[in-house]
């Protein structure tokens, strides 16, 4: 078995510490050894984004990099959204729009959104499907994750 | 309703179980990791027909980490081979052991198991098992698998051929040949696979003091499986748990048992620890059920005025290499010539199918099965008449179209539809693209040069089905009931639980929405409970269109049960009798005296508050259980219209309206069944345009990763309009109709004729899905464009 590597970093605020194979995927550490199960796997080949996370605050797909990547580094996952016991706006409107489904690929819909929303506060529809499209969906044949998008781009970019 | 006031049943509730989903609080398989712990992984074949000379796992069990390795011979000792069972002489039941035994039949096939201390050194034992094969013959496809040299995958059923089934009525011979015009065409509908985004996994934990049996599985149907691990593992059904509380999407891919489920077991019974596996992506596209792939020749002879005069087809599917429990092989191309007339008229008919065994992954249920074939083809030749006939596609359906006075209307495959809106559905259909319009449009369109095109496509199916009727054909397990128990707890709050398993449609909302109506309670006060067996009355699942029904079904009736009792508290504590007592929401009245009231909590407080705060004699508490069956089923039916445009240059098909009118009789939450309808058509559209599984001649998976087949992403679907007819069923409790299938069993039809009608310049035909922009190159260049 590899030696063991030390890995630091901040997630949803938070410093952690770990120590892990270097071969083990980001992903797999966030779950098993941060106990972040809201990060999803769905492919393993960076083609579905379900396990899609902030790193240093842009969306990246945490399948397709090594825990030892990460050293350093800030993450935000999906149990970092919630404030004060509310749920997030964009959460929010996911719920309203009826933009999840058996709710999966959310975690992953979420953060790719929110990254979107940041770089593209007031996007066209065509605009907010090219922007998730980096994420399948495969229940909710997307509509309502695009309205629930489109109506929560207002409420964010007030925010900002 | 009885009494009351329908308060939340047809309200756009927004979901229960949205808040825990959205905050990366779920509870999917893979989120469990009891203590000790072991990780599985499984060795797959690389041949597509092989003999199994023999396997040698030293060198993986020298591995650190490793805690042990099975084979199928190891397995066989412990738990006998799946036999999906069938009632129709013509359906041969073959084994599907849990590892292979002694053969592989297709590429992908679990060989041997490993349980490590992490996946991680459990993958890394897997490459060191060494497997030695004797490579035989492939059988590639249905063809060569009928030709009477070719090998036989199962020697047991002595024939490739393990599904034949015909349907008749009348003498569709004589009719076909007496018909004013005859269309006729070779349809091909290609192998799809229905990837769930959350790959199949499974958790199993025995202990070994109780010997009880716990799985966590990525399942549809938590009670089937608890019900067949009993026999195959030889274990009392009342030590077995199945749970399956979030599943990621279903679709009918996780509705059969699987292999791995069972192995899994067997690994955690063995060793006495936990046992999880989780499949990649490269295993769910190698051995998760994969659906359609089937060749129907089909002709349909009309009147000169349109009308139908008979139907023949011929459906062949290609079964893969094993018969799937409980379904069978039977279900893709039976249901396919069960449901081919469609919605109409159909007086003389004749449809067999057959089923053929080849070296690839096994078909199974997924969304629609057999339907969607079924609707490309008769919608496939309702368009082709219409353009003979000179006839709009519009028009020849409603002259066609199984009419009111026709209800309730037995088919030719034997199945009847109680009364259905399909005249309405379509012309709804019609007014909602402004037909008349979008034809302008197509013609300015066609002037300027441009392929644009309308296509239609009407359906109906069976929902909600009972137990007069097997929901895959022949298949001798019974699945026509559900249960709810509902039990109010001493401070008036409820809990309902259901045998059925929510994994993406909301019942967890429906439900609550029934409960709450039916019991007089706000839907906060609900919890509904699903998925695990442990909790739930006898029920088998989550599959074929049921859930709501069944399950809606039964909360209606153990809430009349709840409440009927709670009339009869309600007057001894009000001092009145309880034929005087009313429901009003949160609380229980006497009729036209409001003031006189008691509410929920009151009741259910004296429920458990012992013999003075109850009429004598009462039996205390508040919960019953009630079981459903709807005995037949109900229909269901939709029609969709698409107009869509082919790119010139790339071939490329852009979708430029998309509108359903669908049926589904009440609606419990409109916001859910709109939800539905863009996920089946969204699905529909990949089937159409995009998803294909591909195999070469030596049985070797093609398509092995997401880049390879192509699922839509939120640029290929377009924005699409829902409209509502509501037909209340005239045979269901609560009027209820199935509807989680109907967007994908329309979509691929619409779309097909869509692109058609877009070439029909070019005399351009489509049949064969998905029509992707290679087909329409060779289509296209053929036809001289």
């Amino acid at each position: 078995m590899a030696d063991m590597m030390t890995v630091r970093l901040k997630v949803n605020g938070v410093e952690h510490e770990g120590r892990c194979e270097p071969r083990k995927l980001l992903v797999d550490f966030i779950r098993e050894d941060l106990g972040l199960t809201g990060t999803h796997v769905g492919c393993e080949h960076g083609i579905c984004g379900a396990c899609t996370i902030l790193f240093n605050g842009e969306a990246a797909r945490s399948c397709i990099m090594l825990a030892v990547q990460a050293e350093g580094a800030e993450l935000a996952t999906v149990e970092g959204l919630m404030r004060d016991g509310k749920l997030h706006p964009l959460q929010e409107a996911f719920r309203e729009h009826h933009g999840l489904q058996c709710g999966f690929c959310t975690p992953g819909m979420l953060m790719t959104a929110l990254d979107f929303l940041r770089t593209n506060p007031t996007p066209s529809e065509r605009e907010i499907r090219e922007g998730i499209s980096a994420v399948l969906c495969r229940c909710t044949g997307y509509q309502g994750i695009v309205n629930a998008v489109r109506a929560a781009a207002p409420v964010l970019a007030a925010g900002r | 309703m009885g009494v009351g006031l329908p308060r939340l049943v047809g309200a756009r509730v927004a979901r229960r179980e949205d808040p825990r989903l959205l905050t990366g609080q779920g509870s999917y398989v893979d989120d469990h990791r009891p203590a000790r712990m072991l990780y599985a992984a499984f060795l797959r074949s690389p041949h597509a027909h092989a003999r199994i000379r023999r396997i040698d796992a030293s060198a993986a069990l020298a591995l650190p980490g490793v805690a042990a390795v099975l084979t199928g011979d190891d397995i066989a000792r412990s738990a006998k081979p799946v036999r999906a069972a069938s009632k129709t002489p013509n359906v041969k039941t073959t084994s599907y052991p849990p590892l292979a035994l002694g053969k592989v039949r297709h590429v992908g096939e679990a060989v041997a198991m490993v349980a490590a201390e992490s996946r991680y050194v459990a993958e890394d034992a897997v490459e060191r098992i060494v497997v030695e094969y004797e490579p035989l013959p492939v059988v590639r496809d249905v063809e060569s698998a009928l030709d009477p040299a070719s090998p036989v995958l199962h020697d047991e059923a002595e024939t490739n051929l393990l599904v034949s089934r015909e349907f008749a009525r009348g003498d569709v011979d004589a009719a076909v040949a007496g018909a004013a015009l005859v269309v006729r065409e070779r349809f091909r509908f290609h192998r799809h696979t229905p990837v769930c985004m959350e790959n199949r996994g499974c958790l199993a934990e025995y202990a070994t003091g109780s010997g009880a049996l716990t799985l966590r599985s990525s399942a549809q149907c938590p009670g089937l499986v608890r019900d067949i691990l009993t026999d195959l593992l030889d274990m009392p059904e009342h030590l077995i748990r199945v749970i399956a509380t979030d599943v990621g999407g279903g679709f009918g891919a996780k509705a059969s048992l699987y292999p791995e489920e069972i192995a899994t077991c067997v690994m955690a019974r063995r060793l006495g620890r936990p046992v999880k596996w989780i499949g990649d992506r490269r295993e769910d596209l190698l051995a998760t059920t994969h659906a359609w792939d089937e060749i129907v020749d089909a002709e349909l002879g009309l009147n000169q005025d349109g009308t139908i005069v008979g139907l023949r087809a011929e459906v062949i599917a290609d079964v893969g290499g094993y018969s799937i429990y409980p379904w069978t092989a039977a279900i893709e191309p039976v249901q396919t010539i069960s449901f081919l007339p469609g919605p109409y008229r159909v007086p003389t008919y004749r449809g067999r199918a057959r089923g053929v065994a080849t070296c690839k992954a096994p078909l199974g249920p997924y969304r629609g099965v057999g339907r969607p074939p079924a609707v490309f083809v008769i919608e496939g030749l309702m368009d082709r008449a219409a353009r003979r006939l000179g006839l709009d596609p519009a028009e020849i359906r409603l002259r066609n179209f199984i009419r009111d006075e026709d209800f309730p209307y037995k088919s030719p495959s034997g199945i009847v539809w109680d009364r259905s809106s399909f005249t309405e559905s379509l012309q709804k259909a019609r007014e909602a693209l402004d037909y008349k319009a979008a034809r302008d449009e197509q013609a300015r369109a066609r002037a300027a040069g441009r392929w644009v095109g309308i296509g239609i496509a009407s359906y109906v199916e069976l929902t909600g089905i009972g137990s007069a009727i097997p929901v895959s054909p022949g298949m001798p397990v019974s699945t026509g009931t559900e249960a709810a128990t509902i039990r109010f707890d001493p401070a008036g709050k409820v809990t309902a639980v259901f045998g059925v398993a929510s994994h993406g449609q909301g019942l967890e909302t429906t439900l609550a929405q029934i409960v709450g109506d039916e019991v007089g309670v706000p839907i906060e006060d609900v919890r509904v409970v699903h998925g695990d067996t442990d909790a739930s009355p006898y029920g088998t699942g989550t599959y074929a269109s049921r859930s709501l029904v069944l399950a809606g079904g039964a909360a209606i009736l153990a809430g009349r049960s709840v409440r009927e009792k709670m009339l009869v508290i309600a007057g001894h504590l009000l001092e009145a009798d309880p034929a005087d007592v009313t429901l009003a929401p949160g609380r229980y009245a006497v009729r036209g005296m409001p003031d006189r009231s008691v509410t929920v909590r009151q009741i259910a407080r004296a429920a458990y508050s012992g013999a003075k705060h109850l009429p004598k004699g009462l039996e205390p508490g508040l919960e019953a259980t009630r079981f459903y069956d709807p005995y037949y089923g109900t229909a269901s039916n939709a029609t969709h219209a698409a107009m869509v445009e082919v790119d010139r240059a790339t071939l490329e098909v852009k979708i430029l309206r998309y509108v359903v009118v669908e049926d589904c009789g009440r609606m419990v939450n409109p916001l859910i069944v709109d939800g539905q309808v863009h996920g089946g058509v969204a699905q529909g559209i990949g089937a159409a345009l995009l998803e294909e599984i591909v195999y070469d001649d030596q049985g070797q998976l093609l398509s092995g990763t997401l880049m390879d087949y192509v699922v839509p992403s939120a640029c290929e679907i377009p924005m699409m309009e829902v409209h509502h007819v509501e037909t209340p069923s005239p045979v269901t409790l609560g009027g209820f109709r199935g509807m989680g299938e109907g967007g994908t069993i329309g979509a691929p039809a619409a779309i097909a004729n869509a692109v058609a009608d877009a070439l029909a310049p070019l005399s351009i035909e489509v049949a064969e899905l998905p029509v992707t922009p290679e087909r329409l190159f060779r289509l296209t260049r053929k036809a001289g464009a």
